[in-house]
């Protein structure tokens, strides 16, 4: 697994906007407002890499990862696919792209279409991209196989499975083309605990066995954790903060993230009573109309003047832990001083680089 | 039972039967499910999806009946039993005496109506109170839920409403008639942690404040050890272990209970190689195992297991503690534990799923 800061890119996503138009009007449609779904991230996925991309509902992880995948266009920015712009690529450039990248959705109940048996629904993709008929039937009797489900049940239909065997087929369908990322939108949050962790140890298993990259997108950070080798936390459509995955959770620097790590509760009552927690108030503001500054200013405890006028740069720490606060939490006047204002930090930001006396 | 917080119990479940006539032949949901509930306690009723969980709540306010279901045992309110009272006598209880909140906030307000409106029915169903004394009870429980602008807010629809904000609605909604106990099915799974925190703080803040007693139906052990006083462990329409917080978090005594305690991805230890899952599938529930349900699970089974274990005390010096497993306390201790001080439940074998 790499490290994160390679050149072999798989994905390159440079200052990407995702903006929805809002409209009104009879006759003519007239842009009012517009949603900020995602504003200008930049972001590279290496290959054989698993970034996690974590947020509450509505920060913009999903309408990203859609991007990513090409099923929403990007307002402003730069997409590219193995050093391909794919920004505004049609149909056709897209089309031997497909294959290489896949999607696992995170409602097994709704991802399957109930009338068609197994092993239509995972020879599509297959027949699609020209593999001829009379081979469809073993390749998905292999990759159900793989994916730990019976070769005999490729003539059943969805419903004759429980939750995490349909999470399964879902998984063995984005296999089918041999793709090399697959983006997995929340992959788990439907199924129960201790099948959520047969899905987790299945997707890091074909990782290694198919040399997999993974952009795996979940609102959880206890989920991402097992799988990740970086983490990217969103808020609002922007990055709060990127860290090597670990570490993240030993030595969260954006206030933000200690609040998501603080919220989850720990199964465990003696340290759930003795635990340091902030409960931030609040929720997440409108994107339509973002506040300035710093995004999350208006929830932070720890939001001073400086967080309210400028918006804070991605600011780069050891180990390559990126971070965009103006106050940033666990880290030594020593660090502060080495950091400096990292290039993928948003167009729009401040230069200004936390001072060690805050 | 464990020395009682405040005396006599508000609720009692005795040997609760549900099953449901299907196509496939009679569905057993509910196994012989025994409870008590005691003034201002938090009971946590934990499972996966299937587990009979939800159906014995919603068993208690009535919401399972219907022309293909058929009920056994009794549940004991204040001298009213639940599980086959009339519907009028159901009504007088339901809402008013023990209320629910549901799942999903999205869907389980009605959206053509103003949120006041709804609240201002369920109080005005329950007592004689004329219109703009019950509208501003309303106002003040939004309040109390922690609804910003709360006096503006109550002719607002629900879908102006975020997730998170519904759910407190639901929670005002349930709490409009001072119910001493409070059903709570899954109520912060369709919510964001940081949302989901705010909620359970909120809910027992009410506890305290309101003296109301909770059954919070949940899969999830974290929201269990953040709020719950005891717990239930439900597998397969069976409770296979109850006992008290600390009893069931640091005194396991059924393999399930091991299971489920080892499979959760914990934030604050450094991150297991593997996650510890349980191998295998819940058993589907037209068509379980004889003995112990979670016998084809489980790597510790044996031979006495095609036997119903019973729901009984097996620990000395913890009375409220019971299980469903014939394994001897001594063993238990040693075989759960899968790394030193970590508890856990080892896969049975190679197969895992199918």
């Amino acid at each position: 697994m790499s490290d994160g800061n390679g050149d072999g890119a798989l994905v390159d996503i440079e200052h990407l906007k995702v903006f929805f138009p809002i409209k009104e009007g009879f006759l003519v449609d007239r842009e009012v407002a517009r949603v900020h779904a995602v504003n200008d991230v930049t972001l590279q996925i290496d290959e054989g890499e698993t970034v996690g991309l974590v947020g509450e509902s509505g920060c913009g992880k999903t309408t990203m990862s859609r991007t990513i995948m090409r099923l929403i266009d990007a307002t402003e920015g730069r997409l590219s696919f193995r050093g391909e712009d794919i920004t505004h690529a049609g149909r056709k450039q897209l089309e031997p792209l497909r294959r290489q990248m896949q999607m696992v959705f995170q409602d097994p109940f709704a991802s399957l279409n109930p009338r068609k048996r197994v092993v239509q629904i995972i020879g599509q993709p297959l027949r699609l991209h020209g593999t001829p008929r009379d081979k469809v039937e073993g390749r998905v009797k292999k990759l159900l196989d793989e994916v730990g489900l019976a070769p005999e049940h490729l003539n059943r239909y969805p419903h004759e499975f429980s939750g995490g065997q349909r999470q399964r087929i879902g998984v063995a369908r984005a296999l089918a083309l041999e793709p090399k990322l697959i983006v997995l939108d929340e992959p788990v949050s439907a199924l129960d605990v201790s099948v959520q962790a047969q899905i987790i140890n299945l997707l890091d298993d074909l990782q290694d066995e198919f040399k997999l990259t993974y952009l795996f997108v979940a609102h959880d950070l206890s989920v991402v954790r097992h799988v990740s080798d970086r983490i990217a936390v969103m808020y609002l459509g922007k990055l709060m903060e990127v860290s090597p995955s670990e570490e993240l959770y030993t030595k969260p620097i954006h206030p933000y993230t200690f609040a998501l790590l603080s919220a989850i509760p720990i199964p465990d009552p003696e340290e759930n009573r003795s635990r340091e927690r902030i409960v931030v108030s609040g929720e997440p503001p409108n994107p339509i109309d973002p506040p300035p500054g710093c995004v999350f200013h208006p929830r932070c405890p720890r939001a001073t003047d400086i967080c309210r006028e400028v918006e804070p740069p991605l600011v780069r720490y050891r180990n390559g832990h990126l971070a965009a606060c103006h106050h940033p939490m666990n880290v030594s006047a020593e660090e502060i001083k080495e950091a400096v204002k990292d290039p993928t930090s948003p167009l729009s930001c401040g230069d200004e680089l936390p001072s060690a006396a805050a | 039972m464990s020395a009682p917080p405040s005396g006599e119990p508000l609720l009692t479940v005795e040997d609760l039967r549900v099953s449901f006539a299907t196509e496939e032949g009679i569905v057993q949901a509910v196994e012989g499910v025994s409870l008590s509930l005691r003034p201002g306690e938090i009971l946590a009723v934990v499972g996966e999806s299937g587990s009979g969980k939800s159906v014995t709540a919603m068993t208690l306010m009535g919401l399972t009946r219907s022309p293909n279901a058929r009920f056994e045992g009794t549940a004991h309110y204040k001298g009213t039993e639940l599980v086959h009272a009339s519907e009028d006598e159901l009504r007088r209880v339901r809402g008013a005496e023990i209320a629910m909140i549901f799942q999903d906030p999205m869907t389980s307000l009605n959206p053509v109506m103003r949120i006041g409106a709804q609240i201002v029915e369920q109080i005005q169903e329950h007592e004689a109170l004329p219109d703009q004394q019950a509208k501003e009870r309303a106002v003040e429980l939004l309040d109390k839920v922690g609804i910003p602008r709360a006096r503006e807010r109550i002719d607002n629809y629900p879908f102006e409403f975020s997730g998170g904000m519904r759910q407190r609605v639901m929670i005002a909604l349930a709490l409009s008639c001072n119910p001493s106990v409070l059903i709570a099915d899954e109520p912060t799974t369709a919510l964001d942690v940081t949302i989901q925190a705010q909620i359970l703080q909120r809910m027992r803040e009410l506890r305290d404040e309101t003296g109301a007693a909770i059954i919070l139906v949940t899969h999830d052990l974290g929201v269990v050890a953040d709020i719950a006083d005891r717990i239930a462990v439900m597998y397969s329409g069976r409770i296979v272990e109850q006992g008290t917080l600390d009893e069931i978090f640091y005194d396991p005594q059924h393999p399930y209970t091991w299971g489920l305690l080892g499979s959760i991805a914990r934030v604050d230890r450094p991150r297991p190689e593997r996650l510890p899952a349980i191998a295998g599938l819940p058993p589907s529930l037209a068509n379980r195992p004889d003995g112990c349900h979670f016998r084809p699970r489980c790597p510790h089974e044996f031979s006495k297991c095609v036997e119903v274990p019973p729901l009984e005390t097996r620990v000395q010096g913890e009375p409220g503690h019971r299980d469903r497993c014939w394994l001897g306390p001594d063993d238990k201790k040693e075989r759960r534990e899968v790394r030193p001080g970590e508890i856990g439940l080892e896969a049975k074998s190679e197969a895992g799923a199918a």
